[in-house]
C-alpha cells in the first residue's frame, strides 16, 4: 500500500473524522482555471481525485460527462493531466491523490508508461472504472511496480464473492458506490448504505469510502458517521457547469468545499461507529 | 423453392454445440473480456449463467426454434443470383436472404434469443441501443410479443436518417429515447443504454445488438446468429453440391458477420471476408473501418480494435449506413483477423449505393445499405474468380428503411439538397 495514502487515513482517524475526498475533471473548463480549482479543492480535502477526460464516460451522469467534453474541447491531453497533478503535489505534500478515469486512455499509452508518469507526477493511486478485478492482469503489475494503489469499487450489487475479490486485489481504500446508477444521481437509502458499508468493513481491512450522489453537507455528514471517507464529485463539478458568465467559479467552489469540509469534520469521533 | 421444405425436421439443421468458445472470462485470445463497471459485473454474471443453463435446456431451443420457424420465417432462402453473377462474369453469387425475415433484417435472430432469456430471468423490461434502427425494431417486436416494457436508445443523428424505423418502434409500443451526448450516433446510444442499465439492472434486461460488449454478449449474440451460416452451409451443399469458395458479410459490430462466417470457420477451404464501411474512403479518415484502420483498445466492456486518436479518445466515425457507423468491432472478429482466419475488405458510401442499385435492377431485390457494402465487395471479388466458383454473400437486411437516404443521394427529393 502506498504510504502517503495510508497516512491520510491514519491522520483522519486520529483527528476523529472521515476523510473528505473531492473530485474534479482535469482541464475543466480549461487548463489554467482547472489548475486554480484543483489547488483550492486540495486545500479543503484529504484526498483529491483527478479525473482523466475521456470521450465515452459510460459510468458518469450528465454533469461529469459535460466536464469531460469541456476538457477535451479545451484541448486537454493526458500530459496536461500529469502536469496539473504535479502542480497540486508540489503545494500539497501530504494530500492523497487518485487519478480516476477509464481504461482506454492508460491502455493507449501503455500501463507501464502511464504508471511511471503517474508516479512521477505525484499520484498515489489509480481508479479505473472499467477494469474490474477480473481484468486486473492488464494493469496490476505496472501499478504495483510504481507504488500506485489500485482503488476498486464495490456497489449494492456486489456479492460476498466480489467483496473478497476487491479486498484481495485492491489496495488503498475501497470505493463504495452508494447507488445502482451513474455519478450524480440521487443518493441511495442511508440505512442500506450504512448496512452494506458495515458488512464490507467486516470483510476487509481497507478503509471504505462512499461516493456517488452525495450533494449536500447534510448527506456528507450522514455518511461521515460510518464511512472512512466521503467522496463528493458531481456537486463540485456543478460549480463549474452552473456558473454564469459573471460568476466567480473559484469562490463558488471554495464555498462548497468549505461547507463539505465543515460537515465531514463536524461529525465527532463519538458519533462515528 | 422454399428452403425449409427440404427438411423434414427443421431443428435438425442446427448444430447446438458451442464451438470456439472464449475462456471463462470471455477472452478470445487477447481480445474480449469483461471491462465493465462494478455494478454491472454481477448482472453480467447472472446473464452468463442463465445463458449456459438455457443453452443446455432442450425446452429453450424447442421454443426458440419454433419461434424462428413460425414467427421469424426461418429458414431464410439461399438464392442463386444468376443475373447478378453474369453481370460480373465471374463466380456464381449466392445470397443468404436475411432480408426476408420478419422485421426485415437478421437482428431478430438475436432478439428472440435474448428476449427468451430475459423472460426466463423474470425481467419485465428490456432496453437496447440501435444505430440503423433494425436492432431497435427487432427488440421492440419481441418486447411486444412477450409483453415487456421497452426503451430504445438511439442517437439523434441516426433518428433523423432512419425515421421510418423510429416510427415503427413507437408503433410497436417502444419508447425511443434520443441520445445527444458525444457524436449522437450508435456508440453514444450504447453509452446511454449502459448508463440506464446500471440504474435498472434489477428488473431490466439489456438486449445487446451486436457480437461485442462485455462477456457474455459476444458469445451469446454469435450463438443466436449462427443459424444464418448453419442454414447457408446446408443449403449450398444441397443446391450446389459443395461449399462456397468465399463467404462475405458486412461488419459494423459484427453480428451478421459472425452469424454467417462462424459456421464456416473450420472449413479451411472457405475464405471468410469481412467488409467494413470505408465511408468517403479509408484515406480520408472519414470511415468506420475499425479492423482495417483501428488499434487495440477498450470500449463498451471489451478489448477490441477501435478507431481512436493517439491518446485513446474514441473518434467519430462516418458511414452512409447507420448500422455500420461504429468505432469498435466484435472481439472475436479481431481475434480471427489476428489469427489470419479473416480477410478484410471495405466498400465506400458510393460503392455501396452503386451495389444497391445494381442488385435492385438485376434481381429485383432492394438490399439495406449495410448489406450493400457486402455486395459491393463480394461482387468485386466474384469478378476475379472463375464461373464454376462460388461466392456466398449475406444479404443481412432489406432496404426499405434506407429509401430516403438513397433518394436523396440520387437527387430524387427535390425539396432536399
Amino acid at each position: 500500500m502506498n504510504i502517503r495514502l495510508s497516512k491520510v487515513f491514519e491522520r483522519c482517524k486520529q483527528e476523529g473524522h472521515a476523510a473528505l475526498i473531492g473530485y474534479l475533471t482535469a482541464g475543466d473548463p480549461d487548463i489554467a482555471t482547472s489548475g486554480e480549482l484543483l489547488q483550492a479543492l486540495a486545500d479543503q480535502t484529504d484526498i483529491l481525485e483527478i479525473g482523466m477526460p475521456f470521450s465515452d464516460p459510460m459510468a458518469d451522469g450528465p454533469v461529469i460527462q459535460a466536464a469531460s467534453e469541456r476538457a477535451l474541447e479545451a484541448g486537454v491531453h493526458i500530459d496536461d493531466v500529469f502536469a496539473l497533478t504535479r502542480s497540486v503535489r508540489e503545494t500539497h505534500p501530504d494530500l492523497g491523490i487518485v487519478l480516476m478515469g477509464y481504461a482506454n486512455v492508460p491502455y493507449a499509452m501503455g500501463f507501464e508508461t502511464f504508471a511511471e508518469k503517474a508516479q512521477d507526477a505525484g499520484a498515489d493511486a489509480v481508479l479505473i472504472v472499467d477494469i474490474p478485478p477480473e481484468e486486473g492482469h492488464i494493469c496490476d503489475a505496472a501499478l504495483k511496480k510504481h507504488d500506485l494503489d489500485r482503488i476498486l469499487l464495490l456497489s449494492p450489487t456486489s456479492t460476498d464473492e466480489r467483496i473478497r475479490l476487491a479486498s484481495e486485489n485492491g489496495s488503498g481504500f475501497i470505493y463504495y458506490v452508494s447507488l445502482t446508477g451513474i455519478t450524480g444521481a440521487d443518493m441511495g437509502d442511508i440505512d442500506l448504505i450504512r448496512n452494506k458499508v458495515a458488512h464490507i468493513q467486516s470483510m476487509s481491512d481497507m478503509p471504505v469510502c462512499v461516493g456517488f450522489g452525495i450533494k449536500t453537507p447534510d448527506q456528507a455528514a450522514q455518511v461521515a458517521q460510518f464511512a472512512d471517507g466521503v467522496v463528493v464529485g458531481s456537486h463540485f463539478v456543478s460549480r463549474i457547469s452552473e456558473a454564469g458568465c459573471n460568476d466567480d467559479i473559484l469562490a463558488s467552489l471554495l464555498n462548497s468545499a468549505g461547507n463539505m469540509r465543515k460537515a465531514v469534520s463536524s461529525v465527532s469521533a463519538g458519533a462515528r461507529a | 423453392m422454399n428452403a425449409s421444405c427440404q427438411y423434414t425436421d427443421f431443428a435438425s439443421m442446427y448444430d447446438l454445440e458451442i464451438k470456439h468458445a472464449p475462456d471463462a472470462g470471455g477472452h478470445f485470445g487477447r481480445f474480449g473480456g469483461r471491462f465493465a463497471a462494478e455494478t454491472l459485473m454481477q448482472p453480467l454474471k447472472e446473464i452468463e449463467e442463465a445463458f449456459f443453463e438455457a443453452w443446455n435446456d432442450d425446452s429453450f431451443h424447442a421454443e426458440r426454434l419454433q419461434l424462428l420457424e413460425n414467427y421469424v420465417g426461418r429458414a431464410t432462402p439461399l438464392y442463386h443470383a444468376e443475373r447478378l453473377s453474369k453481370a460480373f462474369g465471374g463466380a456464381q453469387i449466392y445470397l443468404k436472404r436475411e432480408d426476408l425475415t420478419h422485421t426485415g433484417a437478421h437482428k431478430i435472430n438475436n432478439t428472440i434469443g435474448q428476449g427468451l432469456l430475459a423472460r426466463r430471468m423474470g425481467k419485465k423490461r428490456v432496453i437496447a441501443e440501435t444505430g440503423a434502427g433494425q436492432h431497435g425494431v427487432a427488440t421492440a417486436t419481441v418486447a411486444a410479443m412477450f409483453g415487456m416494457a421497452c426503451d430504445i436508445y438511439m442517437g439523434r443523428e441516426d433518428m433523423a436518417r432512419q425515421m421510418p424505423n423510429v416510427l415503427r418502434m413507437r408503433l410497436l409500443g417502444a419508447n425511443v429515447i434520443p441520445v445527444d451526448s458525444g457524436t449522437a450516433t450508435l456508440k453514444d446510444a450504447v453509452n446511454e443504454a449502459l448508463r440506464n442499465w446500471v440504474a435498472t439492472c434489477e428488473n431490466t434486461f439489456y438486449i445487446f445488438g451486436t457480437a461485442a460488449g462485455p462477456h457474455p454478449y459476444p458469445l451469446l449474440v454469435r450463438q443466436f446468429h449462427t443459424v444464418i451460416g448453419q442454414e447457408a452451409r446446408a443449403q449450398i451443399l444441397k443446391q450446389a453440391g459443395r461449399l462456397p469458395d468465399v463467404a462475405v458479410a458486412c461488419v459494423g459490430g459484427g453480428s451478421n458477420a459472425m452469424g454467417l462466417l462462424h459456421p464456416f470457420r473450420d472449413d479451411a477451404s472457405v475464405r471468410l471476408v469481412a467488409v467494413e464501411a470505408a465511408g468517403y474512403g479509408l484515406s480520408t479518415g472519414k470511415h468506420a473501418a475499425s479492423l482495417a484502420a483501428g488499434k487495440a483498445g477498450i470500449l463498451h466492456g471489451n478489448l477490441t480494435f477501435l478507431l481512436e486518436d493517439e491518446e485513446g479518445q474514441v473518434m467519430g466515425t462516418h458511414s452512409i449506413s447507420a448500422g455500420l457507423d461504429y468505432p469498435g468491432v466484435g472481439p472475436e472478429l479481431a481475434f480471427m483477423l489476428e489469427e489470419g482466419r479473416l480477410q478484410l475488405d471495405a466498400a465506400t458510401d458510393d460503392e455501396a449505393l452503386e451495389a444497391l442499385q445494381l442488385l435492385t435492377r438485376s434481381e429485383g431485390i432492394i438490399p439495406a445499405l449495410e448489406s450493400s457494402h457486402a455486395l459491393a465487395a463480394g461482387t468485386r471479388i466474384a469478378k476475379t474468380m472463375d464461373t464454376d466458383q462460388i461466392v456466398l454473400i449475406n444479404l443481412s437486411g432489406r432496404g426499405d428503411k434506407d429509401m430516403n437516404t438513397v433518394f436523396k443521394h440520387l437527387g430524387w427529393l427535390e425539396n432536399e439538397s
